[in-house]
This record gives structure tokens, sequence and C-alpha cells, in this order.
């Protein structure tokens, strides 16, 4: 072997340990997150956690209760905002391709890339503004409009999976463009859409920066959409920022709670598609 | 006919929720120029070369805020897209076979975390770190928050991403390529390459997709970073980014000159990032025009973890 | 069997010129047996060194003289590559069974059959192409010049620079043409512009291709027609001064004029070089090769001289496929 082979050699080894080492260095933070969330966080999620409010300042104990109603309220908002947007969209772009199609495709696309505390600026103007009160509401609309681009990308994908033959089948009966979509095709399709809408939620149960001036934060209980309201987010963010060491224990249960949450939803998600995969192969 | 009315109002009724999309996006933009039009009547150009930040005497100018979003947006690629680079490469050209899922999986995992926690475990465990590593470099004061935590912590949130894009880039680059390489007496890293370099401006594209998360991350950064804005090269200093000063000074502001100042950092902020978005887009399709890949969509979906 | 066509001892005639014609590159071979025509199938069985190579397996017992006739064969023509019961496996999957066969130095031998019949896994195996597909091992001897492939002492980035090959699609980087067949020069740690300047025109005008690219060859690859793209290819794979070449199907991709170009150009470079080609075409194969293998479902049926396999055919199955009954 001649010096030049073994130099090139010796460099595409360095460069493949090099890689295996890029791996290793982005585990390092994953699992140092995951561990001290659980180590910090599993220990104070007990049943207090679940069912009791936040104490006042200074005060130990107590839970967030209220905080994690909140969350749920607000991704039901956001979905209820962004499920029949998205798909009606998804619909359409995969029905009809075009320059109006196209257009709408890039502008989701671009909806997708803007940070989430430009959209929560965009939903302050519209619904907080307007009536001069922050609200689950405008904090709803800010996570819906954060879910849409992705509900709107998993529908039409979906859709354009589905064989060529089973729509015109439909048209072919005599079914109307409205009644071969909603009947036979979505249906077909459907598994996979919520797979996606799930893992539209996983993403916006995240979010924190986008409540902060629309919802806002609430220390009681509140289940009304014209009332700020609590959310885990913002929550765990309020009590980190804080003083106190208590309300630190709590803000790393709130974690686990927000990591647990998300991962469930994120396992759900993958499992349907891999079952969505089975059964389209069989 | 009845059947052909009702096709065209189906088609009539999904394009209006398409139009919607369509209306948001200008929605955003008109709206945050409509709510910032104080400020840029006042301050002019002004706005972004000035360093005061005073919300006391109504002065403002952003450009610390910008400065900070861009300095930390840059180191976090700097570290970011070789890391992310070298994951791609890993899972896609060199791990065995039974390894690449798994290790996809955890990448998207990582990709999964939400801010807040990052934050959380950036502020409890990262920025302790930081700080003995500033003292051991005789930093003075050492904080510990500051630019360099703010960078990697918008290094390590951007990586999953930026790899997943770049794995699906490689993944479509022809396998003939990497075949030609060997057949000509290529070494495993020399085959590499050329498969780099046939998907040279798609990755630039994933490369920029990732800068332009970095752009945008907010509580992650606003819990590292120290908040204070100045303009300064130095790592150990705190710093400010456009995104954190809006999410922490907004529901305090007062009077309608401060918030429409801070509307407009997110005016700029949302005109950077959509072009940074459009750049690397257009980067990522004029790849997949070489190769003529059906699903490329998949290429675009970067949320989806599935 | 069938009488021989005219046509095809004047092709073997020409082969015979050819050889007069050797260059230095190579010890003039011994008389061949191309020299005697080819004759009917009884006078073609008294030639042992055209009886068709062929495992004991498939032969049903093994085949007394078999030795014998591999040592005769090897004596009387200069073997390049010498094959001895290979066998090849995707995972579990059997797909090549026991080959065994000679490739004689500066001819061109053609591996035909039906797809999906080996051939491509067959000659992907000499150059061990077939390493970087996960699950894939080949079993038995293939050696080069004595030197066995697979063994231990043999480095396969440099077996690769000896065995040059050329795929089915043409594979041109995208980048310019000169860097292109600068390519394998380069990595290999060649930087003198001059040096690189003289092989890039010699490989290309060995390729055919010089006079159509030499004003323009610091643009694109990519901007060449399919067959110039081919051509480049071969220019490439011959810039690293390789002494086989594997061609796997080279011309399928490309129109009639594109395939005959490529044809002529493989008849020029068997001088100089080992030219092993894979083709589904058998009209090609009978066009441009010296010897032709025949390959059926992983096993090698017949291997003669091309006016044999074609003309007088031992095995029924190589006659119904050269007749075109099937495949």
């Amino acid at each position: 072997m001649t010096a030049n082979l073994r130099r090139r050699k010796l460099v595409s080894h360095i460069f493949e340990v090099l890689c295996g080492l890029a791996v290793v260095v982005a585990l390092i933070p994953l699992a140092m997150i995951l561990f001290y969330v659980i180590k910090e966080g599993a220990g104070s999620l007990n049943l207090d956690f679940f069912t009791h409010m936040p104490k006042p300042v200074g005060e130990a104990g107590g839970g967030m209760a209220n905080a994690i109603v909140g969350t749920l309220i607000l991704i039901g908002i956001a979905a209820a905002f962004a499920v029949p947007i998205g798909c009606l969209c998804g619909i359409h772009l995969a029905e009809y391709p075009g320059k109006f199609s196209s257009a709408v495709r890039f502008a989701a696309d671009v909806l997708n890339g803007v940070p989430s505390i430009v959209i929560g600026i965009f939903a302050y103007g519209l619904v907080v503004l307007p009536v001069k009160r922050f609200s689950a509401l405008a904090g709803g609309v800010a996570l819906g409009m954060l879910m849409i681009p992705i509900v709107v990308r998993t529908t039409e994908e979906l859709l354009l999976l589905v064989p060529g033959g089973l729509r015109e089948g439909a048209l072919a009966l005599g079914a109307t463009r409205s009644r071969s979509v909603f009947s036979v095709i979505v249906p077909a399709a459907l598994p996979g859409i919520l797979t996606g809408i799930l893992v539209a939620l996983a993403r916006v149960a995240g979010e924190t920066a986008p409540l902060l001036f629309t919802a806002l934060n609430n220390a009681y209980w509140s289940t009304s959409l014209s009332q700020p309201i609590a959310s885990l987010t913002v929550q765990v963010y309020t009590y980190a920022n804080s003083p106190y060491d208590d309300w630190h224990r709590q803000a790393w249960a709130g974690a686990f709670l927000l990591v647990m949450m998300i991962l469930t939803l994120s396992i759900a998600a993958r499992l349907a598609v891999r079952r969505l995969e089975r059964m389209n192969r069989s | 006919m009845k059947r052909s009315s009702d096709d065209r109002r189906f088609r009539l009724g999904t394009g209006a929720f398409a139009a919607l999309v369509l209306l948001i996006v200008v929605g955003i933009a008109i709206e945050l120029t409509r709510q910032s039009t104080l400020s840029i009547a006042k301050f002019g150009l002004k706005f972004w070369t000035t360093s005061t930040w005073d919300p006391v005497s109504g002065m403002f100018g952003a450009l610390p805020f910008i400065w900070g979003t861009l300095y930390s947006s840059v180191l976090a690629l700097l570290v970011a897209a070789p890391v992310a680079l070298g994951i791609a490469i890993f899972i896609s050209e060199l791990s065995p076979r039974l390894l690449k899922q798994p290790l996809a999986y955890l990448t998207e995992l990582l990709a999964a975390i939400p801010s807040i926690v990052y934050g959380l475990w950036g502020m409890f465990v990262l920025v302790p770190l930081v700080r003995k590593f500033e003292i051991a470099m005789g930093a003075k004061p050492a904080l510990g928050v500051g630019m360099l935590a703010g960078a990697l912590i918008l290094a390590v949130m951007v990586i999953p991403f930026t790899s997943s894009v770049a794995r699906e880039i490689l993944k479509n680059v022809p396998s003939t390529q990497r075949e030609a390489a060997y057949a000509l007496g290529a070494t495993r890293w020399e085959a590499i390459k050329v498969a780099i370099g046939f998907g040279k401006s798609g990755i630039i594209g994933a490369v920029m997709l990732g800068f332009g998360r970095a752009l945008g991350e907010t509580i992650a950064v606003t819990m590292v970073i120290g908040n204070a804005p100045q303009v300064t090269a130095s790592l150990f200093k705190p710093q400010y980014t456009m995104a954190a000063v809006i999410a922490n000074e907004f529901s305090e502001a007062a009077d309608e000159l401060y918030l429409h100042a801070l509307i407009e950092i997110g005016l700029l902020l949302f005109i950077i990032t959509i072009v940074v978005n459009i750049l690397s887009r257009l980067l990522i399709w004029s790849m997949k025009r070489r190769v003529a890949a059906p699903a490329v969509t998949q290429l675009l979906a970067e949320e989806v973890p599935v | 069997m069938t009488a021989t066509v005219p046509e095809l001892s004047i092709h073997s005639e020409s082969v015979e010129a050819q050889e007069g014609r050797r260059t230095a590159r190579s010890p003039q071979p011994h008389p061949r047996h191309e020299s005697r025509p080819a004759g009917g199938g009884f006078l073609a069985t008294l030639r042992p060194e055209v009886r068709p190579e062929q495992s004991p397996a498939s032969r049903g017992g093994a085949s007394p003289d078999r030795n014998d006739t591999l040592t005769q064969e090897q004596a009387m023509t200069d073997s390049k590559i010498s094959v001895r019961d290979f066998d090849f496996f995707y995972g579990t999957a059997k797909v090549l069974h026991g080959i065994s066969l000679e490739i004689p130095a500066q001819k061109v031998t053609a591996l035909i059959g039906p797809s999906g019949c080996g051939k491509s896994t067959f000659i992907r195996s000499i150059n061990r192409m077939n390493d970087i597909i996960p699950d894939a091992r080949g079993v038995g001897t293939i050696t080069i010049d004595g030197q066995n492939v697979y063994g231990d002492e043999t480095d396969v980035v440099e077996l690769r620079r000896r065995v040059g090959m050329v795929f089915q699609k043409s594979n041109p980087f995208p980048k310019s043409i000169y860097d292109n067949v600068a390519y394998g020069l380069r990595i290999g740690g060649m930087r003198n512009k001059r040096q690189l300047d003289e092989i890039i025109e010699r490989s290309l005008t060995r390729a055919a291709l010089w006079h159509e690219v030499k004003d323009r060859l610091h643009a694109s690859a990519m901007a060449l027609s399919g067959g110039q793209q081919q051509r480049l290819c071969i220019a490439r794979a011959l810039a690293v001064d390789p002494e086989i070449l594997l061609m796997d199907e080279p011309a399928s991709a490309l129109d009639p004029i594109a395939t005959s170009k490529i044809e002529e150009l493989i008849y020029e470079l068997k001088d100089n070089y080992t030219i092993v080609i894979v083709t589904h075409n058998m009209q090609q194969a009978a066009r441009v090769s010296d010897r032709t293998a025949f390959f059926m479902l992983g096993k090698l049926i017949e291997y003669a001289d091309t006016n044999a396999i074609f003309m007088t055919p031992k095995e029924k199955m190589t006659e119904d496929y050269v007749t075109g009954r099937f495949g």
C-alpha cells in the first residue's frame, strides 16, 4: 500500500469517527435533559400537583391544576380553529392543483417558519387589542395559527397518497366532488390526517412565547374563553423565573408533565403511522 | 346542472379556507406594520442603528437586539451545522442498519422537547456549568448567563431539525454517484464527499433552515442569555435578542410608542425569517430538481417527527 | 447444429488480424481456436478448449478432465481473471451458484442472459462493488493475475483503481468535464496540472470524446448528451489506467447511434484493456465480444467463443436463448 493510500484511509477513518462523535455530542444534552427532568420533576408529581391551585407568592405547596386544565382548553381551542381550516385548505390543495394552490402552499410553508412570538403579536392585534383584554381565546387562536401549516401539509400529502382509482371510482358512480371527497377519500386518509393533527397538537402544547401576551396567565381557576387562562408552559416559565425553591421544584414537575404529554402524543402518532403503513401494504 | 353547481360550491368553499391561510400570512405582515407606525414614524431608519433602549424617556434603538439575535444564531450554527451534518452522514451512510431507526428517532425526540423545558434545563444546569467554565477562563464577573450559554442552547435546539433535513437530502442523492466514486478507487469518506458535493445546495438549504429556526427561538434563549441590551463580541457578557425582548417587555409596555417599538422589532424578525426561509427552500428545491425525487414534500415536512 | 454464417467467420478473422497488430502492452498469445473456422457441432466437440466451462453441480457430476481443461485454458489464453466455484449471497438468498470461468486478457468477454440471472452481481463481484451492499457476500475464488480479489492482502481501494467500471446509466459527477476525468487522479494524489492535462486529454481521446469537448473542458458534465456522458464516464474510468474495464450494460440507456459509438469504442479499447461487458442485447454481444458466457438463474450455463455460443451452442438452454425462444 502506498503512503498516499495509507494517508487517505487514515483520513477516512478519522472522519468516520468524527461523525460518530457528532451523534454522541447530540445525545449528551438529550440524556441530560431527560435525566434532570425526571430526577427533579417526577418526584414532585404528586396528587396535589394535579388537584391543587397555586399557592400565593412565597408559600410552599399547591399545584398546577388550573394550568393543566388551561393547557387542555387552549389546545382544544387551537384544534377547533386549526383542524377545519387546515383540513379544508389541504383538501383544496390536493383536489385543485394550480397557481392559486401553489401560492397557498407557499404561504403555508412561510407560516410554518414564522417565529411563534410573531404569531403571538398577530393574535394580540387581532383578538386582544379590539376588546382590550387578554383572553384564552386569543391564546387559542395563536396556537391554532401555529398548527395550521402542519395540518394543511399533512392533509394534502395524505389525500394525494390515496390511489387515484378510488377517486375515479367514486366519481364514476355519479358522486359529486364533495361527496366523493368526504365519503370516500377523506376516510381513506383519515388515520394519517388524525396523526398529523396529533403531531401538531404535541407541538403547540409546548409553546410558551405566543401565550405570554395573549392568554397571559391566571393564578385562579378559570375556564372562561374571554378571560386570561393559566397554562402549563407559562406557569413553568413564571415559576422558573421566580426566586423560590419550591416554585422551582414545581416548575420541574410541570416540565416533566409536559415532556410526558408530548412523548405520549408523538409515540401515539408514530404507532398510528406504522399501523397505517401496514394496513396500506396489505 | 345540480352536480356541477355542487362541485362549484365545493371548490369555492374549500378555496375560501385556502384563501384564509393566505390571508393569515398577509394579515401578519399588514398587522405588524400597522401596529408599529408610531415607532417607524418617530425613529425611521435610526431605529436599527441606535443602541439606546430607554422606555422611560421614550427613546428606542433596536441595534443591540439585532446584534444579539444575529450573533447568537450565527454562533449556534457554527456549532450546530457540523454536528448536524455529522449526524446526518452517520445515520445515512455509516451506521449499521439496526441503529438507523433508533438513532433517527432519538434525534427527533430532541426536536420534540418544548422550548420551555430546554430553558429550564439551560437555566438550572447549563448556566452553572458555563459559569464554572467562565471562572476557569478568568472572566469577571462570571455570570454564567450570557452569549455563550445562549448560543449553546440554540445550537442544541437547532441540531435535530437541521440534521433531519440534511439526512433527507443525502437520501435523495442517487446511489450511482457514490458507486461511481467507489469504482474509481475512492475511500469511504471520499465517496461521502461526492454525495455531499451532489447535495451541496440542499445541505446549505438545510443549514439555512436551521438558522431561520435559531433566529426565532424565544423562551429557551431568554432564560439563559442574560437579557441585557448591549452590543459586544464577548461570549461571556449577557446580551439580548429580538424575540427575547418582545417576550419580556410586551405585556409590560405601558404606552403605545413602547408597544409599537416592540412590534416593529417583531416586524423585522418576521421579515428576516421569511427571507431566510424562502432562500433555503429555493436551495433545497433546486437540488430536488436535479434528482426529480418523488416524495420531496417530505423534505419540507420539518415539524412532523413521525 | 447450425452451419457457420460467413459474417461471423469474418469477424473471427478480423479478431486474428487484431491480434497480429497487438501492441507491446502484452505478449503475443498462442495461436488460438479462433483461427480455425467455427464448424459444426461435432467438430466443435473435438476441440477440448472450446468445451464450455461448467461447474460440476450444473453438469450433474464432476467432469473428469475439468481441471485439465482449466489449466489448458489458462495456458492457452492469457487468463486475466480466474473465477473458481464462486457463490454469491444476498443475505440467505443464493444468487450465484458455483461460477467458474477464465476471462482472457485483452479480449472482450460478454456476459449474456435473461434479466435477473446474476450477470450484474457477478461482474460487480470482480471489483468488489458488492461490498457496499449490506448482507451481501461472495464465497469462492476470484483472482486477477493470480491475486485473490477477496484475499486479506488485497486492498479494496487499490483493487478498484486497477479494475475500472462503467455503469448502465451514466453517472457523471455534477462537476466540469475536466474535473470528472481528473477525479480518480486527484484522489490518487496527482496535483501537477500538466500531468493532469496530459492524462485527461489522452483518456478523452481514448474514449472518442476529445474532439467534441476539447474546447469546453470546464463546462459542466451535465450539459452533455446521454451518449457523451457515457463516453465521459469511460474516459473517467480510463484515466486511472486500469487493466480491466467492467461494463454493466453500458449502452442500454442510449439511442442506436450513441450505442454504436460505444461499441466501436469497446472494439478499439480491447487492444489495451481486458473488457468484461454485461449486455442483454445479444446482437451487441455478437458484435463486440470475443468470448461469451451465458448465465441463467445464477448459474453459468455455457461459456465459449462468441461464434460458438451463437452459431453452435452446446446447451439447449443457450440455443433457446440466443435464438430468442425466451428471455
